[in-house]
């Protein structure tokens, strides 16, 4: 069988203000008519890089050599406008993020209409029928209707589907998607997912699949091929990736990957139930306030919970579920508006900022996102002395040396850390240093807000790795918001639910993650993709059953 | 994934200045059109320095040891670029000239960089209805001539131009008026952004002051576009500083030479074809300006990574520099 | 990986002046008409009060001809001698019902002033606008298209160049070269003095000379009229024309890397469709917006315009005011410009919101 893109010794470079950096090194891929070829690897690896040098999507200090053979043309050598010919028809594209990948200001139908116009003359009114036809073929209600409709007039799942629209309008023999799914929901994740299955079975087209998600490569992928550091190490169909992984790199991939409801935390005689609580929630009310004499957004709506000493609380919930408000409610970040909330005993429902401040020492927060949790200009010491000396523990950050240095150990981080700046530190390392932030006053309660969603999966798993150890250890409190149920479930005695602002199941992990009660939980819980190809298919069916 | 983190090195602190960092980190036309900025920037500082010494006569000098300046001369030895109809030597108001504009622009620049930063700061940390009223008034203000609101300042500062740095001052503070909500738009429109920062927010959380959080985190964060600003206003400011000359609202010949005032009195001299007395006031505005606003639109290129033009691609690569592990990088 | 929040403030920040997703254009319109008014208020109230802080006008103006019980007189006639507060109180009533006040020097009603002299303005800024946009756009697409490239240098050099350019020295180079070298256009004035009466005594005059002498279809009027605008329109708008064409550039070149260009690249659309589609629509929206203020500040430049080319408008009137130190003459202009900015703003940003798909629904 001819293969419809055949990769052949690929090597990109890029020039940068650090030189000349590979991503791409000796690559070769073929990918066959109508299969989901899976190209897995962390940020970095070349793995989206590779693919855009199919349609020669490269910004333009890229070097390309090697040969990409599409449709018996190699893309690497055509001119401007053969490459052109070659986009949208031969092959086309879906990006990661529907939200920019669409024109704020033209309609949907005519954005898939300038494809067409692009490939040969077509009346006004034969591309608008043709936008319908695809509109519909992917699911979206009243295409006659929503094809005069504006990108912000969809949901985000929606507008994915849109993007798939609009690859498939030209009817390429393959179609490349770049992390398809990674800027959506979970629950959303599933439908897109199986959109693209159909796009495999019923439309018969060949997908190069960019993830990071092993769960996701387990759902959808017939073949994978991993790369790490811009080289393919293995590749493999499907099953014998997950199931006998022959190289070291990927065996370590899969090790990291969290699964869900294999590696559940369970604690006995741990709590105390009859101690008072860190945080007790009661009908907890959070409303952003509306602009303009517009009616506000409620974001929490009626929640309660406890957090008792030593307990990790794992909150999880989509986009919009108001985990992330509860959070910061607690750290007094936002207003709690109505209910009560309290928090180390102090009521956090109209409160005093200046009675609030001396408890503060006793609450730590990990933010979510690593690039942004340190002051630019301040070193690591500087950084991780700063609650010391706000706090009267420590006149300057060279008083508190010996507990900055005692805090890198703690986290694993190497002592000359200290003098680096948060730029020269990678990621994972920053969500390190932060946590080490978090605990430097010994504090009782810890809110970390997705403190791993920005992390590749290895990394992912080094910093879980120091926090459990450091939950051990200490004891303090913690609430664990995140989106990532495997992650949680390995992290948190006892699991709450969130869906549009409502607490809407609660209870310890291991009972919440195996025999969830309500709809909601169970849909969640069935959507996440697994990374074992065999029971990821009965997850499918299930997760079906449940749509109806 | 395309751009790395820059070196995993230290780089000295002089290097990381302002400027300096522009000039190492720049290429082709960009740095082209830097090193023009800032050459023709630097020619002027000199000439203002030097002014005693380069101009033949003072500025308000109307008569050497052979008798009153002829009116209107042509450009002779004598006079290198003529004199006016005044009977002032050309060149050496041009010359003057120079120490006016830049002190103007210096004092004006830095009174409405420490009002406007202060007042953006405050304003958009604190928000509130100070805030909604402060924004409202600047962007009214924003969108007004801002050579109308400098000639009504300047009225009522007109009274105490009686001195040199009284005129300089009156100038100075006319176009500060007109600059101070620039500042502060930009400065606050940073400080929103910092405020929701997690380093800013993990110091609320910590139980930081205000008055810390801004000092150490908001403030040392939120220059960093100043320098553009400044070499952008400070353009804005000469043209300014000459509009209101030219419409005699400016600094009195007899106090402090200025080229807007001398392109007023040279209006009248085209019809007859005098050319020298407006040519090279002019001349020194235009370039003076074009120096400012190459710096400026080189520093607005090279913090733009959208703008910023980086080596050409060359074929063999070195081994990767620093990786990171955030993920989304494509 | 996209920041996982929950907070509706990031997406209600996106676009504050606009109406959030629903609000519907009307509202938007009438919101941002309400807006009008405070900043009218700024403006006046900061222009009175800064006045004021000098003194009275009558003083100011021909304080030095008079004997003090005349002064007093006049100051009480005109009510100068009440308190600040009470005065500015009256100004603004005044002001709301459109009455801007009379000049000192010459007892004239500003709003008067407005209609004599204002066609003038509007004709001086509509003809370096057309100029402005014909140079800037075409060529602001064109560098941000060879962007980096000599063209661009070149075009973006000769735009900082046209800023740079004082337009009074603009007019005075113009001059010299166009006038007094080659002889090919007049040294100033709207109209030779013969046309100018021809023209103000048609029926229904507009002011616009323009358009007067085209409504007689006489090409020695029309020819007249155009060659005395050549010079002063290429001063105010080859200096707007620089500043447009920074501002398309600088705007397509960010939304031609954004995401949505390169998935319409990926679906084969050519680059020139590219940009003049699909990267310059959305680039239109800060670009009008910014063009209005823009227009706003020409009304800045069509003083020192009109004052190098005799060029009898309401800049060159406001001169004359500044000179004679009649301060009611230049505060009452000055609050009428503040009026003329605002509703050019709105106007703007109108027209900025109809192209803006995310207001309009």
């Amino acid at each position: 069988m001819e293969p419809v893109v055949d990769i052949r010794d690929l090597r990109v470079d890029f020039t940068t203000d650090a030189g000349e950096v590979s991503a791409v090194d000796g690559v070769s891929l073929h990918v066959n008519p109508g299969e989901v070829l899976a190209i897995v690897g962390e940020s970095g690896s070349g793995k989206s890089v590779s693919a855009k040098t199919i349609l020669r999507l490269l910004p333009e200090n890229a070097t390309v050599s090697g040969a990409v053979v599409l449709a018996g043309q190699d893309v690497v050598n055509l001119s401007a406008s053969e490459m052109r010919a070659v986009r949208g028809r031969d092959v086309a594209m879906v990006f990661q993020e529907p939200s920019t990948a669409l024109n704020p200001v033209f309609t949907v139908g005519w954005q898939i209409a300038e494809g067409l116009r692009a490939h040969g003359k077509v009346s006004k009114k034969e591309a608008r029928a043709r936008a319908i036809e695809v509109l519909g073929k992917v699911g979206i209600p009243d295409p006659a209707e929503r094809v005069d409709h504006y990108p912000h007039q969809f949901s985000g799942g929606q507008k994915q589907r849109v993007v798939i629209a609009m690859a498939l309008a030209l009817e390429p023999k393959v179609i490349v998607a770049d992390e398809p799914t990674t800027a959506l929901d979970v629950t959303v994740q599933a439908e897109i997912l199986d959109l693209l299955r159909r796009v495999r079975d019923e439309f018969g087209r060949a997908i190069v699949l960019i993830t990071h998600n092993m769960g996701v490569v387990a759902d959808l992928a017939d073949r994978v091929a991993v790369m790490n550091d811009g080289k393919v190490v293995e590749q493999a169909d499907v099953h014998t990736i997950f199931s006998a992984p022959q190289h070291e790199y990927t065996r370590l991939l899969l090790g990291a990957v969290p699964v869900l409801g294999t590696q559940v935390r369970e604690r006995a005689g741990v709590l105390d139930l009859d101690t008072e609580p860190v945080v007790r929630a009661r009908d907890l009310e959070i409303v952003y306030p509306g602009r303009l004499g517009r009616p506000g957004f409620r974001a929490v709506d009626g929640v309660s919970f406890d957090i008792r000493p030593g307990e990790v609380l794992g909150l999880v919930g989509e986009s919009g579920s108001g985990k992330t408000t509860i959070g910061r409610a607690i750290a007094g970040l936002t207003h709690a508006s109505g209910g009560s909330l309290s928090v180390l005993g102090h009521e956090m429902v109209g409160h005093k900022e200046r009675e609030f401040r001396p408890l503060r020492q006793r609450i730590g927060f990990v933010f979510q996102d690593p690039a942004t949790s340190f002051n630019p200009k301040m070193t690591i010491a500087e950084g991780l002395a700063e609650p010391l000396v706000i706090h009267g523990k420590a006149k300057d950050w060279r008083a508190a040396r010996p507990r900055v240095m005692e805090l890198l150990d703690a986290v694993h981080l190497p002592q000359e850390f200290a003098k680096r700046f948060p730029h020269e530190l990678s990621g994972g390392q920053r969500q390190r240093a932060s946590l080490a932030r978090a605990l430097a006053l010994d504090p009782d309660l810890l809110v970390a807000d997705e403190p791993t969603s920005a992390l590749d999966v290895s990394v992912q798993a080094k910093v879980l790795e120091v926090f459990l150890e450091l939950q051990e250890r200490l004891g303090f409190a913690t609430l664990f918001i995140s989106h990532d149920l495997a992650v949680v479930g390995m992290l948190a005695d006892r699991v709450g639910v969130l869906y549009r602002g409502k607490l809407v199941e609660e209870g310890p992990s291991a009972r919440v993650l195996a025999s969830p009660e309500h709809p909601y939980t169970q849909r969640l819980l069935t959507s996440v993709p697994v990374p074992d190809p065999v029971e990821q298919a009965s997850r499918r069916e299930a997760l079906a059953r449940l749509r109806g | 994934m395309a751009t790395p983190p820059v070196g995993v090195t230290h780089e000295p602190r002089w290097k990381r200045l302002p400027i300096i960092w522009h000039l190492r980190h720049s290429v082709g036309l960009q740095r082209g059109m830097l090193v023009a900025g800032l050459l023709i920037s630097a020619m002027f500082i000199l000439v203002a320095v030097l002014a005693p010494v380069i101009a033949p006569y003072g500025f308000s000098q109307l008569s050497g040891p052979d008798g009153s300046f002829p009116r209107q001369a042509a450009p002779s030895s004598e006079f290198l670029w003529g004199t006016t109809v005044g009977g002032y030597d050309v060149f050496s108001r041009v010359v003057w000239g120079t120490q006016t504009a830049l002190l103007t622009v210096v004092l004006a620049v830095i009174a409405s960089i420490f009002l406007g930063v202060a007042l953006g700061l405050v304003s958009g940390y604190l928000g509130g209805w100070l805030d909604r009223v402060l924004v409202m008034i600047a962007d009214a203000i924003y969108a007004f001539p801002s050579l109308l609101l400098a000639i009504v300042v300047s009225i009522i500062i007109s009274g105490g131009q009686s001195s040199f740095w009284g005129g300089i001052a009156a100038a100075a503070v006319s176009i500060t008026v007109v600059f101070v909500p620039q500042y502060f738009r930009v400065v606050r429109a940073e400080t929103v952004r910092l405020k929701a920062e997690p380093f800013v927010e993990s110091a609320r959380v910590l139980g930081a002051p205000t008055s810390r959080i801004l000092g150490t985190h908001v403030l040392r964060n939120a220059t960093r576009s100043l320098p553009l600003i400044v070499t952008l206003n400070a353009s804005e400011a000469i043209l300014t500083l000459a509009g209101l000359g030219f419409l005699g609202f400016g600094i009195n010949p007899t106090i402090a030479a200025e080229w807007g005032y001398d392109l007023n009195r040279a209006v009248a001299d085209v019809a007859s074809g005098i050319w020298w007395t407006g040519i090279y006031p002019g001349v020194a505005i235009v370039l003076l300006v074009m120096g400012i606003t190459l710096v400026g639109e080189s520093l607005n290129d090279l913090a733009d990574p959208r703008l910023r033009i980086r080596r050409a691609a060359k074929r063999r690569p070195a081994p990767a520099a620093g990786v990171t592990e955030t993920k989304g990088a494509p | 990986m996209t920041v996982l929040t929950d907070e509706p403030e990031a997406a209600a920040t996106a676009k504050p002046t606009a109406a959030a997703p629903g609000g519907g254009l009307g509202r938007y319109i009438l919101v941002r008409f309400l807006l009008i008014i405070p900043t009218v208020f700024i403006l006046v109230s900061l222009v009175f009060f800064l006045m004021r802080v000098v003194g009275d006008p009558i003083t100011a103006s021909v304080g030095g001809r008079l004997t003090e019980a005349q002064l007093a007189e006049r100051l009480a006639a005109a009510g100068y001698d009440r308190p600040v507060l009470v005065q500015y109180l009256e100004y603004l009533g005044q002001i709301f019902t459109g009455d801007f006040g009379r000049t000192v020097t010459d007892n004239r009603a500003i709003s008067e002033i407005l209609l004599t002299y204002g066609a003038a303005t509007v004709e001086l800024v509509t003809f370096s606008l057309i100029i402005a946009l014909l140079i800037g756009i075409p060529f602001g697409r064109l560098a941000a298209y060879r962007r980096d490239r000599w063209s661009d240098a070149t075009l973006r050099v000769l735009a900082i160049l046209a800023y740079a350019t004082p337009v009074f020295f603009a007019g005075i180079l113009l001059k010299l070269v166009f006038s007094v070298q080659l002889g090919w256009f007049p040294l100033g004035r709207r109209t030779t003095p013969q046309t100018q009466l021809i023209l103000d005594r048609i029926d229904g005059s507009t002011g616009i000379n323009i358009i007067d002498a085209l409504r007689t279809g006489r090409w020695d009027l029309i020819s007249d009229v155009l060659s005395h605008a050549v010079l002063p329109s290429l001063a105010l708008g080859l200096l707007t024309a620089g500043v447009f064409l920074r501002l398309v550039r600088t705007n397509l070149i960010g939304t031609l890397s954004m995401d949505y260009v390169d998935a319409a690249r990926s679906r084969g659309v050519s680059e020139g469709r590219l940009l003049r589609k699909h990267a310059y629509k959305p680039a239109l929206i800060p670009i009008i917006t910014v063009m209005g203020m823009q227009i706003a500040l020409m009304l800045g430049g069509a003083i020192l315009t009109e004052t190098t080319f005799e060029w009898r408008g309401l800049g060159f009137q406001l001169a004359q005011y500044l000179a004679a130190r009649d301060y009611v003459a230049v505060q009452g202009i000055v609050a009428l410009l503040a009026v003329i900015v605002a509703v050019t703003n709105f106007l703007v940003d109108v027209l900025a919101a109809l192209i803006d798909p995310r207001v309009r629904y």
